[in-house]
């Protein structure tokens, strides 16, 4: 064994994974886990603990694995993390654990996050019984939105004896685990639905089907139904679009309409009645995370498809593995590359893209580079569907209805950072909410400090 | 679960359903509309609430046989029950902000058009309990597809009727009537509230601009979520980009791009036949039953 090469993880083949949803990455083996988990140093001074946003005690739930003794390791996870299979499939490792992994300066990282993983999955198969009831300490808390922040959030209170109910404005809880993340990278009905499952056995209740400031207010919720405090954890869900002439013809959809009609309303199959329109060559606008996915959903429906993004590849910012995964099933980068006007047929469906090339800049205060058009070098791309990928930004609907919660600029609540007190007593906020589209993990870690943070409150109290 | 307390069919393809929500109920107000889902495969769809009762918990509904899935709705009984049922979504109608006594002033006018007379009703209803007549036009294709007239009667001033073939009240078009009324019977408005269908409401806003009259409408995109995050339901109203489902439903009528809206209308259409298709005659017309090998 490579002591600085990571043990390599199953996938499904390029080819044969463009034509369907199934996940991906396979996962390892027990096998395959325990070797990669003995490449672990087990540091004294773990630099990976410190930068997972929730601080799993990593090298002691690898020791357990390296140990073969996947009970204890998801016992060890399960005192941080409430969505190990999640997180373990959709963070940012590179950005986060495995970023600072000591093995990672002359070698690969540890495979954290696929060792979580594994570790999940195992105990999901095996049955592993994790969420033990808290005796019950008589005070109501209110959760807004069953996302990861909500969800975090709501499954540490439970631990503590709250009695907990998560409102959830869809029909289906977990927030962007379902309507967002396709089904190829975070399978629903196995790993999301137990994930929820096990929050749910701490005992908390999920209200599906009701909208804060609509079906009922912040103000009501401790009025007329005597919660003692508040979360919101109402996410970032509202779609950007650029503005551009042509914008509204027929077949120019955000990425959340077109990954909820996907993902949630699980248009893909032919058994469910919500259409999709598939369209044979798409463009799909926008770099990030968002945009792979809606990509790759439209390759997998079975369009050519496109990625066009105004900068280069170096500034994508995606996860490397999606972007990778992308390119390997079949996705075209059209970088450096940015539409000015949609084009329409006479019956307002749309024919074309008109595009501008780009050229990068020197690096801003921020460290990015700027983008400029090239004079003169306009293009028609031929496209029949444009997904537009430019990001989301809070739903102002709890804060235009909830009296005297700040938010800022950006429609962002103002929340402190360390505890996510906002600035109305009881109420607290975090995930992105609060900072803007983000990661899941981060939502999660905001979530778990509000509830230290509304736990101290009423022991004040 | 949401359960069927009452079913009863209006027409030949309109439905009147009493659903058990009590959240619903107790926030619900005029020009609001909900999503309702009818099971676990089943898609979203976007109705205009058409009466609520806060005491007893229940929300009224009526919809019209249009597609598959309101087809599914109205095989459901009374006892059943929809998987989903959510709401109260959009804005209230603006009038219910408005001082009483400015709105006391206003001669105000509703013009329904078909399954839109529904929704008229609980803004008519409204107004009526803070003691305003509002006059109604109910338009319809002929007699039999009428529907709420004696509701709306106890609730209205005047109503007005015109069936397209003339089965009952007057001949032709709202739009007619509605001329007449202005510019014949000295009859005179302050507010035009049009709901009906995209084609009703823009020939009604054609109109009220010659006639100068302010005119809201409450449009019926195509929606998702019908919370925002999608934007399926875009409209361009006075040149910006809105979405009905926040935004709206309710739109001032002479500021509506109504071209775009009933071309956005269509996005689904042929989705929309194939999967009645697909019930109707099961798999076969997938697997080209014509042997030219389908559109699969």
């Amino acid at each position: 064994m490579d002591r600085f090469k990571r043990v390599p993880i199953q996938e499904q083949e390029p080819q044969v994974r463009a034509r369907n949803f199934k996940e991906v990455c396979l996962g390892y083996t027990e096998e395959e886990a325990r070797i990669e988990a003995a490449r672990c140093l087990n540091c004294k001074n773990p630099r990976c603990v410190g930068s997972c946003p929730v601080n799993i005690d990593i090298p002691d739930f690898i020791e357990k694995v390296k140990e073969g003794d996947m009970k204890e390791a998801a016992r060890v996870i399960a005192k941080s993390s409430a969505l190990p299979a999640v997180c373990g499939r959709v963070c940012p490792q590179e950005s986060q654990c495995e970023g600072q992994c000591v093995v990672g300066i002359k070698g690969e990282a540890i495979a954290i996050g696929k060792l979580e993983r594994f570790v999940a999955d195992w105990s999901r198969v095996h049955g592993v019984e994790l969420s033990e009831p808290a005796e019950k300490n008589g005070r109501k808390i209110a959760i807004v939105g069953s996302g990861p922040a909500g969800l975090a959030c709501a499954g540490d209170l439970a631990k503590l004896g709250y009695e907990v109910t998560i409102f959830e404005a869809l029909h289906e809880p977990g927030g962007v685990l379902v309507y967002g993340i396709p089904e190829f990278r975070l399978p629903k009905d196995t790993v999301v639905k137990h994930e929820i499952d096990n929050v749910k056995k701490l005992g908390v209740k999920i209200e599906t089907n009701v909208i804060i400031g609509r079906t009922i207010t912040i103000d009501e919720l401790f009025e007329n139904e005597h919660f003692d405090a508040i979360f919101i954890g109402s996410g970032a869900g509202l779609p950007k679009f650029m503005g551009i002439s042509g914008e509204n013809a027929n077949g120019v959809f955000s990425a959340n309409e077109y990954l909820t009609r996907s993902n949630l309303m699980k248009a893909f199959k032919e058994e469910y009645d919500t259409p999709i329109k598939v369209g044979k060559k798409v463009a799909v606008v926008g770099g990030g995370n968002v945009a792979m996915d809606a990509a790759r959903t439209a390759l997998r429906l079975g369009a050519e498809v496109h990625i066009v993004y105004r900068r280069g590849e170096d500034e994508l910012p995606a996860r490397v593995e999606e972007i990778h995964h992308a390119k390997e099933e079949g996705v075209i980068f059209d970088l450096l590359t940015n539409p000015v006007e949609i084009l329409q047929d006479e019956k307002g469906w749309v024919r074309g893209m008109k595009c501008i090339k780009m050229k990068l800049g020197e690096p801003d205060a921020s460290g990015r580079r700027s983008a400029a058009e090239v004079p003169g070098s306009e293009f028609i791309m031929n496209v029949d569907t444009v997904i537009m990928s430019l990001g989301t930004t809070p739903n102002p609907l709890i804060s235009q209805t909830t009296q005297g919660l700040k938010i800022d600029k950006r429609k962002c609540i103002i929340a402190e950072e360390e505890t996510g007190l906002t600035s109305r007593e009881g109420v607290y906020a975090g995930g992105d909410a609060v900072t803007g589209a983000a990661t899941v993990i981060l939502a999660m870690g905001a979530g778990k400090k509000a509830a230290q943070a509304i736990h101290e409150y009423l022991i004040g109290k | 679960m949401y359960k069927i307390i009452k079913k009863q069919q209006l027409t030949e393809n309109i439905y009147l359903m009493n659903v058990e929500a009590p959240r619903v109920a107790k926030s619900a107000k005029p020009g609001q509309f909900l999503i309702v889902k009818v099971d676990e495969k089943g898609e979203r769809i976007p109705l205009t609430i058409c009466d609520y009762n806060a005491e007893e918990g229940s929300v009224t509904i009526v919809f019209q046989i249009l597609g598959f899935s309101t087809q599914r709705m109205a095989e459901l009984e009374e006892g059943d029950y929809f998987n989903d049922f959510v709401g109260p979504l959009g804005q209230p109608s603006e009038m219910i902000y408005e001082d009483l006594d400015e709105l006391k002033d206003k001669k105000i006018i509703f013009i329904a058009g078909g399954v839109g007379t529904a929704p008229v009703y609980p803004q008519v209803k409204w107004l009526n309990s803070r003691g305003i007549k509002a006059d109604v036009i109910i338009g319809s294709k002929t007699k039999d597809l009428i529907i709420m007239r004696e509701e709306m009667r106890e609730v209205a001033g005047n109503v007005y009727i015109a069936t397209d073939d003339g089965s009952y009240g007057h001949r032709g078009l709202v739009t007619d009537l509605l001329k007449d009324l202005v510019q014949n019977q000295g009859k005179k408005y302050d507010l035009v509230i049009a709901i009906g269908p995209m084609i009703m409401m823009k020939f009604v806003s054609v109109l009220t601009k010659e006639l100068g009259i302010k005119t809201i409408v409450s449009l019926n995109p195509i929606m998702v979520d019908g919370t925002g995050m999608c934007g399926a339901c875009r409209v361009t109203v006075g040149n910006q980009v809105k979405f009905a489902c926040v935004d709206g439903p309710e739109f001032d009528g002479h500021l509506i791009n109504f071209d775009e809206a009933m071309r956005r209308q269509t996005m689904y259409k042929s989705e929309e036949g194939r999967k009645i298709l697909q019930e109707e005659e099961g798999n076969t017309h997938h697997h080209g039953g014509c042997g030219c090998g389908g559109d699969k």
